[in-house]
């Protein structure tokens, strides 16, 4: 690392970054092949003095349910979910959704592999985490070219859930769904905002004037310190290839 | 009248699955039964319409890749870790198959709508997304209890109708002579036993006794009622995992994947693992 510079990894700042937006909740679920996420969720249940539990699916050690696979749902169904991270092929600036493809649905051009539950837990649980490393116009696009899942629902349609947030590897934008809009909240230490939107595909709000965009916060070190211990170590579990690229705990 | 043999080898078990049969199969290392699958290439089987439980993985990639399916209803067809489906996505891409584009829980509703017998099954979310846009099949009524309920009038609400495969084909840990299924935890097994019009399993051991008279085995048993036909094949998820018994074969994930990356490759993969002497000689 450059001289000057936090002795810190990106990855840790986003697992940091998206721990501190789970501080209500008291059960996150993380879906498979989500190691950020779940060392996220991870971070927070070590924070939380108990309050948090983590379920990971695909992971049998963290795993809550025992009534077959749709027991994740009808769980986010009554409400017993308050917190999910979700993906995208393409997300746009309502925050729609795209896990089938591109182009011209059903002549699509490129298949991704489907929808999983996003059609349904977008809608059902009340803090969903967008994340995607990838912050390119490739990904983030004006338009989705399938809606696997909505932002938001217009008055009438029952939806207690949605998009709270978008983290990816430059910044983070929360999302206002009363506006059906992102707003840039805080940019990585070592990114601008001009690189921001460079590389974004959809309008965003940002501060007046565009000056005063605050840096994301870096991990403290006591935080640093459970990622590199305790989370590191459970995570090896699910994720030995990701936990061995974490940095070790001073021994 | 006589029973139907209940103990099968692989081949008589996946013979009983016609061309244009649909049959719903459990997601990647819940209990693939990738022996079954492999019978079901070498027999030449065509038509299967396909269904993700609620997802599907490598057993439809090959499929799907062997000129097997006619189509698929799915929530997603993945590999996980190792990658995208490359036979699913050459054929997506292509044209060449039927998709019906799912959510994971509406698999899981329809099946249990069918596993009681009822037409349909109500599901919330889903409104406002190309998947029920493009879902012919769909419909959208409004709450009728909305009022006494003291939701919004209106409440939209999505229908879908029950799904009833042809043939649930599941691989699991144990099974008895009667044929009765061990599946433990994988519940979702159960359900699509229970929606099925038929449902065939291999095992990777005949277990001595009756599975149904341990109340400790019990609750995660398939009975016998619903049970058709069981195969004796061990390590019958290979390459991917049995939870609980052995985890996926990375090694040649990552190979089928690289290989499978083009037609000619696939076919390659085709006779050497599926149609070679040396996989017939050992399952």
């Amino acid at each position: 690392m450059a001289p000057g510079t936090p002795d810190f990894q990106p990855r840790e700042l986003l697992i940091a970054a998206m721990a501190r937006r789970l501080t209500e909740a008291r059960h996150v679920v993380v879906g498979a092949l989500s190691p950020i996420p779940a060392a996220a969720a991870l971070l927070a249940e070590r924070l939380s003095g108990g309050r948090l539990r983590v379920t990971m699916l695909g992971s049998p050690k963290n795993f809550r349910f025992s009534d077959g696979g749709r027991e994740l749902f009808d769980a986010a169904g009554r409400g017993r979910i308050d917190a999910f991270f979700l993906s995208g092929g393409q997300i746009d600036g309502a925050a729609n959704v795209n896990l089938v493809g591109t182009g011209n649905y059903p002549d699509i051009d490129t298949r991704f592999p489907g929808s999983f539950g996003s059609a349904y837990l977008y809608y059902m649980v009340p803090n969903v985490i967008l994340f995607r490393e990838e912050h390119t116009r490739r990904v983030l696009v004006p338009k989705v070219d399938f809606i696997s899942a909505p932002g938001t629902s217009p008055p009438g349609v029952y939806r207690p859930g949605g998009p709270q947030v978008l983290v990816t590897s430059l910044a983070i934008l929360s999302f206002n769904g009363d506006l059906g809009r992102f707003r840039l909240e805080s940019v990585h230490p070592g990114h601008d905002l001009a690189e921001v939107r460079a590389n974004t595909g959809f309008e965003f709000d940002s501060a007046p004037g565009d000056g005063d965009c605050p840096a994301t916060p870096a991990p403290d070190p006591d935080v640093l310190a459970a990622i590199r211990g305790p989370v590191r170590e459970i995570l090896a579990d699910t994720y030995p290839e990701f936990a061995a690229r974490l940095p070790e705990a001073a021994p | 009248m006589a029973r139907r043999e209940i103990l099968l080898t692989v081949e008589e078990l996946v013979a009983r699955i016609p061309d244009g049969a649909s049959v719903i199969s459990a997601a990647d290392n819940n209990g693939v039964p990738m022996a079954a699958a492999r019978a079901l290439v070498r027999r030449g089987v065509r038509d299967l319409r396909l269904i993700g439980g609620p997802t599907a993985g490598l057993m439809a990639d090959l499929l799907i890749g062997a000129g097997c399916a006619d189509s698929i209803e799915t929530a997603a067809v993945t590999l996980g870790e190792f990658g995208l489906a490359p036979r699913f996505r050459a054929a997506a891409e292509s044209g060449a198959l039927k998709i019906k584009d799912s959510t994971c829980p509406a698999i899981h509703a329809a099946l249990q709508a069918a596993e009681k017998g009822n037409p349909f099954a109500p599901l919330r979310g889903l409104i406002g997304s190309d998947i029920l846009r493009y879902r012919d099949d769909w419909k959208v009524i409004d709450n009728p209890f909305a009022e006494q309920d003291g939701a919004a009038a209106g409440d939209p609400i999505v229908l879908l109708p029950a799904i009833v495969p042809d043939f649930a084909l599941f691989h699991a840990p144990y099974g008895d002579a009667r044929g009765n299924v061990w599946i433990g935890v994988r519940r979702e097994l159960m359900t699509m036993a229970h929606a099925a019009h038929a449902t065939l399993v291999t095992v990777e051991e005949i277990f001595d006794g009756d599975l149904m008279a341990d109340p400790a085995m019990a609750p995660g048993t398939v009975p016998d009622l619903y049970v058709d036909g069981v195969a004796l094949a061990p390590n019958g998820s290979w390459p991917l995992g049995l939870i609980g018994r052995y985890p996926v074969d990375a090694t040649h994930l990552r190979d089928y994947v690289a290989a499978a990356a083009t037609e000619p490759g696939f076919r390659a993969y085709l006779d050497r693992h599926v149609f070679g002497a040396a996989t017939a000689a050992a399952e």
